[in-house]
């Protein structure tokens, strides 16, 4: 009872907030939302009991990647050149296809997702030799998902390559 | 009921309370250490040896005029103070003053919780702190506050990842992530990990410098160059918000390093027996001595030092410090494994 209470009110205010982000015209106050928005996503991921996962929500998102975005807005943005003229109705008509794209798979998920059931996991408690969330975390991340742990680590080395190759043209 | 909620509120209450009465002292103490370096006396005139100037500098802050600039971003410049002291307080909720104490017929604990992850805790909170700073400089809508709060986040994105990769060479001689586990390890091992990890001590404490944006990494607020800093707009007591955080700050890093590196509550050298007639002094005492130290040489470094240049205060920060964090990370993880 407590916990839907709980659950219902955090994604109340995530949604508010998600609201918020795209409706407000400052786009550095948008970018405040957004943090509000990620702390309500981490106070989330408490109540599921994945402490390891909220400290690191906090962490890389809401301290880490939405500085830089704050950056970027606060010193990149400043002045909006004047818009070139488009026709209005392109951009609606583009985002009705977007909205109802997104509802359909949403859709699908409740519809499907119900009638077959996820494989049942394992409870963590027997699988793992190991105890506590970061441990859990870690054991599975290097042993089930080791391939796509080391393919994203791949992209993320490739992508610092790239910045840097970007950022500076003559090594 | 009494467990679960009136003791840890009464913690909050207590830890709060002192760690704000904690700070206005600090500053008391750090201008008396600071004049004594400098053959004055100090404050003297508000009670004897100006022990009340604290109470005397609330009340001043307290009644001045609160003054929001006309062009000022009115939201934003109200959060800004808030956001640098909320995560300053917060992270007290995981530092481990003490074991056990027994009050009342209660077996009660010294802290007011033991995550799994307490410390990826205190460094995400802390993550967040700079969003005061850079909202306070870009609020303002002043120059100078914006390239000082400009400066300030890029000091502390860049310490940070130093100061991260230390905690983590930290985490593997550990080998857990709570507070009161690394401690408990230290005991187990009957060594301060000052000990095995003296290159992570080193790089903590100077990251933990540039974090306060204490000298010599005060560049958010060199008064020659940028006349005040990041908060030159603010005054009053939104003022003294970003000046609590700052020290609260201070002995969040001075209590972290204790507890990681000094062997938080345990007494000095937990493995020589001879020195077991020392276990009579209660254990969060010599967390308070260990931390006060800390904080001591923090105003003894300002007194001492002078300001780095912001380019050699870059270049130290990547091309010094976090390539030697890397390297005795490695160097951990290699000696980690052939001890197993």
């Amino acid at each position: 009872m407590g916990q839907a209470i709980a659950f219902y009110g955090l994604s109340f205010f995530i949604l508010f907030f998600a609201v918020l982000v795209v409706s407000t015209k400052d786009t550095v106050h948008s970018v405040l939302f957004l943090v509000l928005d990620f702390l309500f996503v981490a106070a989330l991921y408490v109540l599921l009991g994945a402490q390891f996962l909220a400290a690191i929500q906090v962490l890389v998102y809401a301290g880490g990647i939405v500085v830089l975005y704050l950056f970027v807005v606060m010193l990149v943005n400043l002045k909006r050149p004047p818009e070139a003229y488009e026709d209005p109705h392109r951009r609606t008509n583009l985002g009705f296809a977007l909205a109802a794209s997104v509802l359909l798979e949403v859709g699908a998920i409740a519809t499907y997702g119900y009638a077959s059931p996820a494989p049942a996991l394992a409870r963590a408690s027997e699988v793992f030799p190991v105890s506590g969330n970061t441990e859990e975390v870690g054991w599975l991340l290097y042993t089930s998902y080791l391939i796509p742990f080391e393919i994203a680590s791949m992209l993320l080395l490739v992508a610092m390559i790239g910045a840097i190759v970007l950022a500076k043209r003559e090594l | 009921m009494i467990d679960n909620l009136v003791i840890p509120l009464l913690k909050i209450l207590i830890v709060l309370n002192a760690t704000l009465v904690g700070v206005t002292y600090m500053v008391l103490l750090e201008r008396k250490v600071i004049a004594w370096a400098q053959s004055r006396l100090g404050p003297m005139r508000v009670g004897p040896y100006g022990i009340l100037q604290p109470v005397a500098d609330a009340i001043k802050l307290m009644i001045k005029e609160d003054i929001t600039p006309v062009r000022a971003d009115k939201w934003v410049f109200t959060a800004a103070p808030i956001i640098s002291m909320v995560p300053a307080l917060i992270v007290y909720a995981v530092i481990p003053f003490g074991d056990k104490a027994r009050l009342f017929g209660r077996d009660i604990t010294l802290y007011i919780s033991d995550i799994n992850v307490g410390l990826l805790y205190i460094v995400s909170v802390a993550s967040v702190g700079v969003y005061g700073i850079i909202l306070a400089g870009y609020s303002s809508n002043s120059k100078y506050p914006l390239l000082a709060s400009l400066r300030a986040s890029a000091q502390l994105i860049s310490y940070e990842v130093a100061v991260t990769l230390t905690l983590v060479s930290v985490i593997l001689v550990a080998g857990s992530l709570s507070m009161v586990q690394i401690v408990r390890a230290q005991e187990s091992s009957h060594v301060w990990f000052l000990f095995v990890q003296p290159l992570a001590f080193a790089i903590f404490f100077i990251g933990g410098l540039a974090e306060t944006n204490r000298a010599p990494f005060d560049m958010p607020e060199a008064e020659q160059e940028l006349t005040g800093g990041f908060h030159t707009e603010y005054s009053g007591m939104r003022f003294a918000l970003f000046f609590l955080a700052e020290y609260a700050n201070m002995i969040v890093v001075s209590s972290v390093a204790t507890t990681l590196f000094l062997g938080g509550w345990l007494r000095p050298f937990p493995n020589v027996a001879a020195l077991g007639f020392l276990g009579f002094i209660p254990g969060w005492t010599w967390f308070l001595i260990k931390s006060f130290v800390f904080l001591y040489i923090f105003i003894w470094v300002r007194a001492t030092l002078p300001r780095y240049r912001y380019d050699q205060l870059m270049r130290l920060g990547w091309k010094v410090l976090i390539p030697l964090a890397i390297l005795n990370l490695v160097v951990t993880g290699i000696v980690k494994v052939l001890l197993l």
